[in-house]
């Protein structure tokens, strides 16, 4: 899986790219003719996926399509792409048949037989919403060519669940809001995020503690507003908003006390130089850390996007990949993750 | 004669048989277990609502139907027994059984909103029953305005216009977005 090794996922020097990780737009499809996946018989999935597969994907693949059948990858394929965000996890761990379309660079991915008939997805590190919903449409257009989606009048493109219904799309961001956690105003984030409509989750979309600073903020409304309005509202007025409240409260935490923030970022990078051992958790409390301490410009030798693609490869397939070892061997390994951190900020 | 739910010791009011990626389950839940087991949405649709809550909330506040009127979707089997416990449509003409039950739900669910105003498919364009579309946009546009929903209502009348002068091209005009370098 070399060819998904593509710095433009770490980059994240765009404008908000202090505070945005990565953006993410999805799309929600279905093809007339089918029941949706969760009512359709194996070899209707079947003929889906060969619909899909036969289809023209457009300038987004252009670069190649590689196609996973997720019937017969291995574990530590399917690890990779859930780290990524590029598969879901019931996707990965469903057993019917099902496929995923990856771009060349990585970045792009269409799972066929999700909860949807095509989920699919175009990623890049930073703030990029725009670039992406036009790489969407595109994408939209080009797969319409070959393949009659299930449209209502009334209630737009349909899809299994009505949440998803309308424009069918989904913009996110992933933000880094660590001032924000160390303040305690995290509580009020998530209620401004409630009444704007927004769900927020975790890295992986779950609770988890261990990626606590990390936060993906995403539209709810998909009916009645169009892609246009969709986007000015939420990359033009939602995101900056979000990134607002994390860069003031940055400011204050320097403000208050500038000698514990610069301490706390170069203690930082000398635990992540010099650890020998770093669980999962560590080593996200710590590059969160010195990932602030970059975008205040208190550390000026590590790049933003040395931190960036640090937070995806301590995680444990990113590591048993870097390692060439098949991931159902590799427990989870903290003496190697502090290895790749280390040779990795000394190289 | 009552028939326990597979989970707990509660009667089951949920009976039904699941057709799950080809394989029929014989499935009797309670309410709760209706609800919480296994049926709930997946986590990927991030859904802050649950649908099946406001299914079983919008089934209940109607008058109680005679089982004679239970629909069933003709083209996939969906009832709406099966809709509430999973959740999920079975197919596209699901859409047009249950439009009545579902309406109230989707608005709950999009933010008051029921009316696709965004991207159509050039094919689909022209199989759109216009008359009836301008009519049931002409209706919201009088409810948003009045209740002073003035942005809602400026979509509507956008889209309104839109239909009443253009062509198919305007329905499916693409968004003027730069692509990725
Ligand atoms: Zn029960
Ligand atoms: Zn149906």
């Amino acid at each position: 899986m070399k060819a998904i090794d593509r710095s433009v996922f770490y980059d994240s020097d765009t404008p908000l790219g202090d505070v945005v990780l990565s953006s993410r737009v999805r799309l929600a499809r279905n093809i007339t003719g089918y029941p949706f996946v969760n009512r359709a018989a194996p070899d209707q999935l079947t003929e889906v996926m060969h619909r899909v597969q036969s289809s023209q994907l457009g300038s987004v693949f252009e670069h190649g399509t590689r196609w996973v059948n997720l019937q017969s990858s291995d574990v530590s394929d399917r690890g990779m792409l859930f780290e990524r965000n590029l598969i879901s996890k019931p996707f990965s761990e469903g057993t019917h048949p099902r496929c995923v379309a990856l771009s060349a660079d990585g970045c792009a991915s269409i799972m066929v037989n999700e909860e949807d008939h095509l989920r699919a997805q175009i990623y890049a590190g930073g703030f990029k919403l725009h670039a992406l919903v036009g790489s969407m449409t595109q994408l939209d257009r080009s797969l319409e060519r070959s393949l009659e989606f299930a449209f209502h009048p009334r209630f737009g493109y349909l899809t299994a669940c009505p949440t998803n219904l309308g424009t069918g799309i989904r913009m996110s961001v992933m933000l880094h809001l660590p001032a924000l956690r160390i303040l305690d105003e995290l509580e009020k984030m998530r209620r401004a995020a409630k009444e704007l409509k927004l769900a927020v989750r975790g890295l992986h979309g779950e609770g988890s503690d261990a990626h606590a600073e990390l936060f993906q903020i995403s539209n709810q409304i998909t009916l009645g507003r169009s892609e246009e309005d969709l986007l000015e509202e939420f990359a033009g007025v939602i995101v900056p908003r979000f990134v607002e409240y994390e860069r003031q409260a940055r400011q204050r935490m320097l403000e208050t006390d500038a000698l514990e923030t610069t301490d706390r970022a170069h203690r930082a990078l000398g635990v992540l130089r010099s650890a020998r051992i770093l669980t999962l958790e560590a080593a996200f409390k710590y590059l969160s850390r010195l990932r602030v301490g970059v975008a205040l410009g208190i550390i000026d030798s590590v790049a933003m996007s040395t931190v960036n693609r640090l937070l995806l490869e301590v995680q444990p397939a990113h590591l048993a990949r870097i390692r060439s070892i098949p991931a159902s061997a590799a427990d989870d390994d903290r003496a190697a993750r502090a290895t790749h951190v280390r040779a990795t900020l000394d190289g | 004669m009552t028939r326990l739910c597979d989970h707990c010791d509660q009667p089951a009011t949920v009976h039904e048989t699941v057709i799950k990626t080809g394989v029929a389950h014989e499935v009797h839940l309670c309410a709760d277990h209706a609800r919480a087991h296994g049926y709930v949405l997946p986590a990927t649709t991030g859904a802050a609502v649950s649908i099946t809550q406001i299914l079983q909330a919008a089934q209940q506040s109607q008058p109680r139907a005679p089982e004679r009127t239970i629909r069933t979707c003709p083209s996939c089997g969906m009832t709406i027994a099966n809709l509430q416990a999973v959740g999920l449509l079975g197919c596209p003409d699901c859409y047009k059984v249950f439009e009545e039950l579902l309406s109230g739900v989707i608005q709950r669910a999009q933010d008051g909103a029921s009316i696709h105003v965004g991207r159509h498919p050039a094919q689909a364009a022209t199989l759109i029953d216009r008359a009836a579309l301008r009519n049931r946009l002409a209706k919201e546009l009088r409810e948003a305005v009045s209740s002073e929903e003035y942005e809602r209502a400026a979509r509507l009348r956008d889209r309104l216009s839109s239909l009443g002068t253009a062509g198919d091209d305007d329905l499916g005009a693409t968004l003027n977005t730069p692509a990725l370098p």
